[in-house]
C-alpha cells in the first residue's frame, strides 16, 4: 500500500508535445486559492463536492431516523414529543428526498456523463456552478430552520389544510415551501446542463446507439426532471402565496380545492420517485458489465425500457390519492398503469440476469451491491404491485406497510445501486482504491441491517399500525416488531460508519488505483485515475459501445482543438459528426455570487412579498456580471475565429 | 471583525425572534389573578407611574397562541356581538378606538369582568390561558402584533384583510361607551 | 416461505387481532383480505422463482477478474437462448399482472355491490383530535350523536357521510374496511358491514397535526337487539343527578368552562365545538381512544390534558380537588 497521495499523472499524448500537454492542462485547470475554489466551473470539482454535499444530508436524514426509531422503539415512549417528531419526520423526507436523493444522483451524472461521451467538460459550466451553491443553500437554509424551531412539520408532502395558513401557524411551512423553491431551481438547471452534454458533446463517432446506459439513464431522468418539478414548484409557490397574501387556490370555501395540492404534488411526487431510481438502474448496467466481463444483454430493450418508465412514470399519481373521493372508475386506470410499470423494470431485471448468467463473475464489492439490488428492490416492486390495487391499497395507504415498500423501492433501487457506484468509481475519483475487506462488511451490515429494519414494517401496516404517529398504544402489540426494527436501523447506522471509515482511510493509505481498475469498457476508464483537469488528453473517436473493448478502425483521436484557450468539440445530436467548435468559459465567481443574492431573494420573499422586487437588483446585477463577456476571453475567442 | 459581530447580532435576533413566534406551548402557565389586581382601567394615577404588571407569557408574539386565540374567538361566539372585528352590537376590534384600554392586560381585565352596557363576564368560563390566546388575537385584529406571527387567511369565506396584513392602527386611548343599541 | 407465514404470524407477532387488517370480521374486509392472500401468492412466487433464477446464474457465470478479456463478440451474436428466455419471462410476467389487475378489478367490484337494504346511515364529521358521529334515523328528531365511538348492529350495512370540520382525516378500522379520507370542503362516503360481534379499534390514517397519534375510536359490533336498546339508551337526555355529589357536579359542569364547549343534552351546557358528553359513562375509553374511561383517568385528563394529548385543543380545567370529585362522580352517571 503506497503512502503518498496519486500524482496526477498526465497521460502522454498521441499528437501533442508534453509542453504542449501541459499547456493544456494549465488552460484547463482552476484558479489557485479560495477565490479559485470557489469559482470553479470545472465538473469533476463541482460533481465531487455535490457528492459530498449530499452524503452529508444523508447522514443527516439517518440521525434523524435514528431518532425517529429510539422514539418508536417501545410503545408510548417519551423521548420525543409530538411537535419534535413531526418536524423530524418532516426534515428526514424533505432532507432524503429534496436534498440526497435527487442531487446525488444528479451530481454521479454530473462527473461521469462527460466523461463517458468523450468531453473536456459539461455544457453551460457556470450553470452546473451554480446549480451545486443553490443546492447547498436550500439544504443549509432548511437545517438552519430546523434549529432556529422554523423547521417545518407538516410532512415531506405538506397536505394542505393542514400546511395552510388556519391549521400551520407562523413560518414553518413556509420554510418549507421555499427550500422546494431552491431545490428545484438546483435540479432543472443540472438537468439542462445533461441533456445539453449528451445531445451535444458526445465524442465523434459515439451515436445515440453507443452511449452507455448510464448516460441513457441521464438524460431519461434530466426530462423528467423538466416536466415533473415545475408542478411541485407551482404548488409551494402557490402555498406560499396563500399563507402569505391570502390567496384561495387551497381554500374550499373561496371556491379553491385541497384536494388540489394531492393533483399538483403527486404529478411530481410520483416521476420523483422514478427521477431517483432511474439513474439508479443505469448505474447498475455501468457496473454489471465489467463485473461479468461482457457487454449488457440486449440494450435496444433496455433503452426502451428506460424511455418506458419515464413515461410511465407520469401517469401514476392518483395511485397516492386511492382513499380520497376521486371518482373510482378513474382510480381504477391508475392500478391499470401502476401494474404496467413492472414490466419496463421486468425487462431490465431479466436483461441483467441474463447477463450474469453468460458471464464470468468478479464478486466484488459493486456486484454484491447489485445483488442486493435485485433482492430488495424486486421485493419492493412486489409490494409496489400489491399497493397498485384500489382495494388492498385502501387497507395498507398510510400505514407502516407503504414505509417498508418505498424504502425497499428507494433503498434497494438507488442507495445500494448508488453505493456499489461509489466502489466502483472511487478509484477513479480519487486514484485510490476502496478496501474490499471493508467493502464486505459495509455491504453485508447494510444488507442485514436493512432487512431486520424494514422488512418487520409490512407486518406492522397490515395489524393496523398508520405512518406519522409518534407513538402507538402498548395494548396493540406493535412493540415486539417496532423493537426489531429500531435494532435494524442501528445495524444500518454500524454499516454507514464503516463506508466512512473505509473512504476516510482509502483516501490516506488505499492501494494506487490504475487507469482501468475493473478492465471496463467504457470511456471514463481511458484517462488517469483522477483524470485531468482537461479530462481527455487525446478527445478519443468511438467506434463501439464499449470503446475500450472493441478493436478500433480508423482515427482514435481528434486533433487541431486549442491547448491555450478552453475548446470543446461540439457535434451532431444522433450521429455525433463533429458540429464546430466552441469556446467554454473560465473559472468565473459569478456563479456563486448569484447564487448568494438568489437565496437573498428566496428567504425574504418568505417574511414580505416585496423581497421579489427588492431582491430582484442584486439577481439582475450578478447575472449581468455573469454574462458579461470578459475580455481576455474575447480576445481569445476572436483569435480562434480568424486563424483556428 | 465587525461584519463578525453584525452577523452574530442579526443571528442573535433571528433565533430570539424565532424561537418565540414559532414555539408551540402545549403546558399551562400559572393562573393569573395577580395580574387582574394590578390592572388600572384609566391612565391617570396620583403621583409617578406605576410599574406595570407584566404579562404573564409570550403569547403576544406567538403565532401557535394568536392562531388559537382565532379559533376561540368564533368557538366561544365573540364574532355573535363583535363580527369578526367589525363590530354590531358590540364595539369593533379591528379598529384604533378602545374604550377599555388596549395593553393585554386591560383586554384581559374586559372578558374577565365583562363591560357595562353587554360585554358578559367570562370569569370562571374560560380559563386564563386560553384568554391570554384571546387577547394576543384581539390585538393582532387592528394590526398590533408583528405580521409575521398574526394569523393568515382562515379557510372559510373571507370576511377581511386577514390579521397578518392589517395595517396597524395606533390605539387611542378611552373614547365614549356607545349608546345602548336597540336590542 | 416466511412470507406465506403472514396470515398465521399474527399471534406470532403478539399482534392484537381487533385493529388488525389480517383479522376481518366484515364482508368488505374479508374481501380485501382475499385480495390480499392471492397477491401474497402470486408475488411469493414471482419472487422465489425470480431469486432462483439470480442463484442459478449466479452459479453458472464462470468466475472471472480484471484481466480476463471481455466478450465482445457478443455484440454480433444474436443470442437466441437469452433472447427466448428474456421474452418469455416477460410474457409470464405480463400475464401475472394482468391476472393480478382483473384480481384487483374483481375485488372493487365487490366493494362496490354491497347490498345495501335497511342500511343503518352515519355522519361521521372528524375534528382535530376527536370523532364527531351521529347516528340518523326516520324521522330525523330520532337523531343522535355521540363521540369517539362506534356501534353498529352485527349484518345491517352501514352507510357513513364522511366530513371533516378542519383538516384531512382518514376513518379507518382495518377489521371491518379500508380506509377513506375525510376532506374539508368535501364529502365522501363508504360503506360496510360487520359480520361477527365484537370490540375492534379503528384510528385516524391521514396525518392530521400534533394529535394524530392518538385520535382513535371504539367500534362495537352488536348483535342487532342490542345495537336498539343501545341507541334507544343514546337518544334520551342526561338523567337528573340522585346523589348530592353528583347534584354538586352538575353545578360544577354548568357553571365552570365545560359547557362553553361540551354538550349534555338535559343540562344548561350546549357547546357544540368539542366532543358531545350526554352518554360519557358508557363509553370504553376517553379522549378519542386515549385513555381508559376509569374515574381516576377522567380526573387526571381534566385537570392536566396535554399531559396526555400535548397539542389536543382541551384545556386545563383549574377545579378544587372537591369539586373535581363531584364532576367526575356526574360524568360517571351519564350511562
Amino acid at each position: 500500500m503506497s503512502t503518498t497521495a496519486p500524482e496526477l499523472r498526465l497521460p502522454p499524448s498521441r499528437h501533442l508535445t508534453p509542453p504542449e500537454v501541459r499547456e493544456l492542462e494549465r488552460t484547463w485547470s482552476d484558479r489557485p486559492g479560495i477565490l479559485g475554489w470557489l469559482a470553479t466551473v470545472d465538473h469533476k470539482h463541482i460533481a465531487r463536492r455535490f457528492i459530498v454535499t449530499c452524503f452529508v444530508f444523508f447522514l443527516l436524514g439517518g440521525l434523524l431516523a435514528a431518532a425517529m426509531r429510539m422514539q418508536l422503539a417501545r410503545p408510548e415512549n417519551d423521548l420525543l414529543g409530538p411537535d419534535l417528531y413531526n418536524q423530524i419526520f418532516t426534515m428526514h423526507g424533505s432532507t432524503m428526498m429534496f436534498l440526497f436523493a435527487v442531487p446525488v444522483m444528479q451530481a454521479v451524472a454530473i462527473y461521469f456523463v462527460p466523461l463517458m461521451v468523450g468531453a473536456r467538460n459539461i455544457a453551460f459550466p457556470r450553470t452546473a456552478a451554480f446549480s451545486y451553491w443553490i443546492l447547498l443553500a436550500g439544504g443549509v437554509f432548511l437545517f438552519v430552520g430546523f434549529v432556529l424551531n422554523i423547521g417545518p412539520d407538516v410532512g415531506w408532502f405538506a397536505y394542505v389544510p393542514l400546511s395552510g395558513p388556519q391549521y400551520s401557524p407562523g413560518k414553518r411551512a413556509d420554510w418549507w415551501a421555499q427550500m422546494i423553491t431552491f431545490t428545484e431551481v438546483s435540479a432543472l438547471l443540472a438537468s439542462i446542463c445533461i441533456i445539453a452534454t449528451v445531445f451535444k458533446l458526445r465524442a465523434p463517432g459515439m451515436t445515440l446507439t453507443r452511449i452507455p446506459l448510464f448516460v441513457w439513464a441521464s438524460l431519461v431522468t434530466a426530462f423528467m426532471i423538466l416536466f415533473a418539478m415545475p408542478a411541485v414548484m407551482l404548488a409551494s409557490t402557490m402555498l406560499i402565496m396563500d399563507r402569505l397574501i391570502g390567496t384561495h387556490f387551497f381554500n374550499p370555501a373561496d371556491g379553491g380545492d385541497a384536494l388540489l395540492w394531492q393533483h399538483l404534488f403527486w404529478f411530481f411526487g410520483h416521476p420523483e420517485v422514478y427521477i431517483i431510481f432511474i439513474p439508479g438502474l443505469g448505474m447498475l448496467s455501468s457496473i454489471i458489465a465489467p463485473f461479468a466481463r461482457r457487454p449488457i444483454y440486449g440494450y435496444p430493450a433496455m433503452v426502451l425500457s428506460l424511455i418506458a418508465t419515464a413515461f410511465l412514470g407520469f401517469a401514476l399519481w392518483v395511485h397516492h390519492m386511492f382513499a380520497t373521493n376521486v371518482a373510482e372508475l378513474g382510480k381504477s386506470f391508475f392500478t391499470a398503469a401502476s401494474m404496467v410499470i413492472a414490466i419496463p423494470t421486468a425487462i431490465q431485471i431479466f436483461c441483467w440476469i441474463a447477463t450474469l448468467w453468460t458471464g464470468k463473475l468478479n464478486f466484488r464489492t459493486p456486484l454484491l451491491y447489485v445483488l442486493g439490488f435485485f433482492f430488495i428492490l424486486i421485493l419492493g416492486g412486489l409490494t409496489g404491485v400489491m399497493l397498485a390495487s384500489v382495494s388492498l391499497d385502501t387497507q395498507i395507504h398510510d400505514t407502516f406497510f407503504v414505509v417498508a415498500h418505498l424504502h425497499y423501492v428507494l433503498i434497494g433501487g438507488a442507495v445500494f445501486p448508488l453505493f456499489g457506484a461509489f466502489y466502483y468509481w472511487f478509484p477513479k475519483m480519487t486514484g485510490r482504491m476502496l478496501s474490499e475487506r471493508l467493502g464486505r462488511w459495509n455491504f453485508w451490515l447494510f444488507f442485514i441491517g436493512f432487512n431486520v429494519a424494514f422488512f418487520p414494517m409490512h407486518i406492522l401496516g397490515l395489524e393496523g399500525m398508520p405512518r406519522r404517529v409518534y407513538t402507538y398504544p402498548a395494548e396493540l402489540g406493535w412493540g415486539t416488531l417496532n423493537l426489531v426494527s429500531t435494532l435494524g436501523a442501528v445495524t444500518i447506522a454500524v454499516s454507514v460508519l464503516l463506508f466512512i471509515l473505509n473512504v476516510v482511510v482509502s483516501l490516506r493509505r488505499g492501494a494506487l488505483a490504475p487507469d482501468n481498475p475493473w478492465g471496463a469498457g467504457t470511456l471514463e476508464w481511458a484517462t488517469s485515475s483522477p483524470p485531468p483537469a482537461c479530462n481527455f488528453v487525446d478527445v478519443p473517436i468511438v467506434h463501439g459501445r464499449e470503446p475500450l473493448w472493441q478493436p478500433t478502425r480508423g482515427p482514435e483521436y481528434v486533433t487541431g482543438l486549442a491547448t491555450h484557450a478552453r475548446e470543446v468539440l461540439v457535434t451532431s445530436v444522433v450521429d455525433a459528426l463533429p458540429d464546430q467548435r466552441l469556446m467554454q468559459p473560465d473559472s468565473t465567481i459569478w456563479p456563486f455570487v448569484s447564487s448568494l443574492a438568489v437565496s437573498a431573494m428566496f428567504v425574504g420573499s418568505i417574511f414580505n412579498p416585496w423581497a421579489i422586487v427588492w431582491g430582484a437588483i442584486p439577481v439582475a446585477i450578478a447575472l449581468t456580471a455573469w454574462f458579461w463577456p470578459g475580455r481576455e476571453e474575447t480576445r481569445k475567442a476572436l483569435a480562434l475565429e480568424k486563424a483556428p | 471583525m465587525r461584519s463578525e459581530r453584525l452577523l452574530i447580532a442579526i443571528a442573535a435576533v433571528a433565533l430570539v425572534a424565532a424561537c418565540q413566534r414559532e414555539t408551540r406551548t402545549f403546558t399551562q402557565p400559572p393562573a393569573g389573578g395577580v395580574t387582574l389586581n394590578a390592572v388600572q382601567l384609566t391612565p391617570l394615577h396620583a403621583g409617578a407611574e406605576p410599574p406595570q404588571p407584566p404579562v404573564p407569557n409570550g403569547y403576544q408574539q406567538n403565532a401557535y397562541a394568536m392562531s388559537q386565540g382565532k379559533r376561540l374567538f368564533s368557538a366561544y361566539n365573540c364574532n355573535g356581538c363583535h363580527a369578526n372585528g367589525g363590530g354590531g352590537s358590540g364595539p369593533p376590534l379591528m379598529d384604533d378606538v378602545w374604550i377599555y384600554g388596549s395593553d393585554p392586560q386591560n383586554i384581559f381585565a374586559t372578558i374577565v369582568e365583562g363591560r357595562p352596557n353587554g360585554m358578559p363576564s367570562f370569569r370562571g368560563r374560560i380559563p386564563d390561558d386560553q384568554i391570554w390566546q384571546l387577547v394576543a388575537y384581539i390585538r393582532s385584529m387592528s394590526g398590533l402584533a408583528p405580521s409575521d406571527a398574526a394569523p393568515s387567511r382562515n379557510d372559510s369565506l373571507s370576511t377581511k384583510v386577514s390579521e397578518s396584513r392589517q395595517d396597524t392602527q395606533k390605539p387611542v386611548q378611552g373614547g365614549s361607551e356607545p349608546a345602548p343599541s336597540p336590542q | 416461505m416466511l412470507l406465506a407465514m403472514l396470515p398465521m404470524a399474527t399471534p406470532l407477532a403478539g399482534a392484537a387481532p381487533f385493529q388488525n387488517a389480517l383479522n376481518p370480521t366484515g364482508i368488505q374486509a374479508a374481501h380485501i383480505y382475499t385480495l390480499w392472500n392471492v397477491m401474497l401468492g402470486v408475488c411469493t412466487v414471482v419472487f422465489v422463482a425470480t431469486m432462483i433464477g439470480l442463484l442459478i446464474a449466479l452459479r453458472r457465470g464462470g468466475r472471472g477478474d480484471e484481466t480476463t478479456p471481455a466478450e465482445v463478440a457478443r455484440f454480433g451474436d444474436p443470442e437466441r437462448i437469452a433472447h427466448r428466455s428474456v421474452v418469455a419471462s416477460v410474457a409470464i410476467s405480463i400475464a401475472l399482472l394482468l391476472f393480478l389487475l382483473a384480481a384487483s378489478v374483481f375485488t372493487d367490484r365487490a366493494l362496490a355491490r354491497l347490498p345495501l337494504q335497511n342500511a343503518l346511515t352515519l355522519d361521521i364529521t372528524a375534528h382535530q383530535f376527536w370523532w364527531e358521529v351521529q347516528y340518523n334515523d326516520d324521522p330525523p328528531s330520532r337523531n343522535f350523536i355521540t363521540a369517539n365511538e362506534l356501534q353498529i348492529p352485527v349484518g345491517r350495512p352501514v352507510i357513513a357521510r364522511l366530513h371533516s370540520d378542519d383538516v384531512i382525516h382518514s376513518l379507518w378500522v382495518p377489521n371491518l374496511h379500508g380506509k377513506k379520507d375525510l376532506i374539508p370542503g368535501e364529502t365522501s362516503l363508504i360503506q360496510f358491514r360487520a359480520d361477527k360481534a365484537g370490540d375492534y379499534r379503528g384510528q385516524c390514517a391521514e396525518f392530521c397535526g400534533w394529535q394524530h397519534a392518538w385520535m382513535a375510536f371504539n367500534v362495537k359490533a352488536l348483535p342487532p337487539s342490542d345495537f336498539e336498546r343501545w341507541a334507544e339508551q343514546q337518544r334520551h337526555s342526561a338523567p337528573e343527578p340522585a346523589t348530592d355529589i353528583a347534584k354538586r357536579g352538575r353545578d360544577v359542569f354548568e357553571s365552570g368552562p365545560c359547557g362553553m364547549c361540551h354538550n349534555i343534552q338535559g343540562t344548561n351546557a350546549h357547546g357544540q365545538f368539542a366532543p358531545d358528553l350526554t352518554h360519557v359513562a358508557s363509553r370504553p375509553t376517553l379522549a378519542a381512544g386515549r385513555l381508559p374511561n376509569t374515574p381516576e383517568h377522567m380526573m387526571a385528563w381534566i385537570v392536566n390534558p396535554q399531559q396526555f394529548k400535548p397539542g389536543a385543543n382541551m384545556p386545563a380545567v383549574p377545579l378544587s380537588p372537591d369539586d373535581l370529585r363531584a364532576l367526575v362522580a356526574y360524568l360517571q352517571t351519564l350511562k
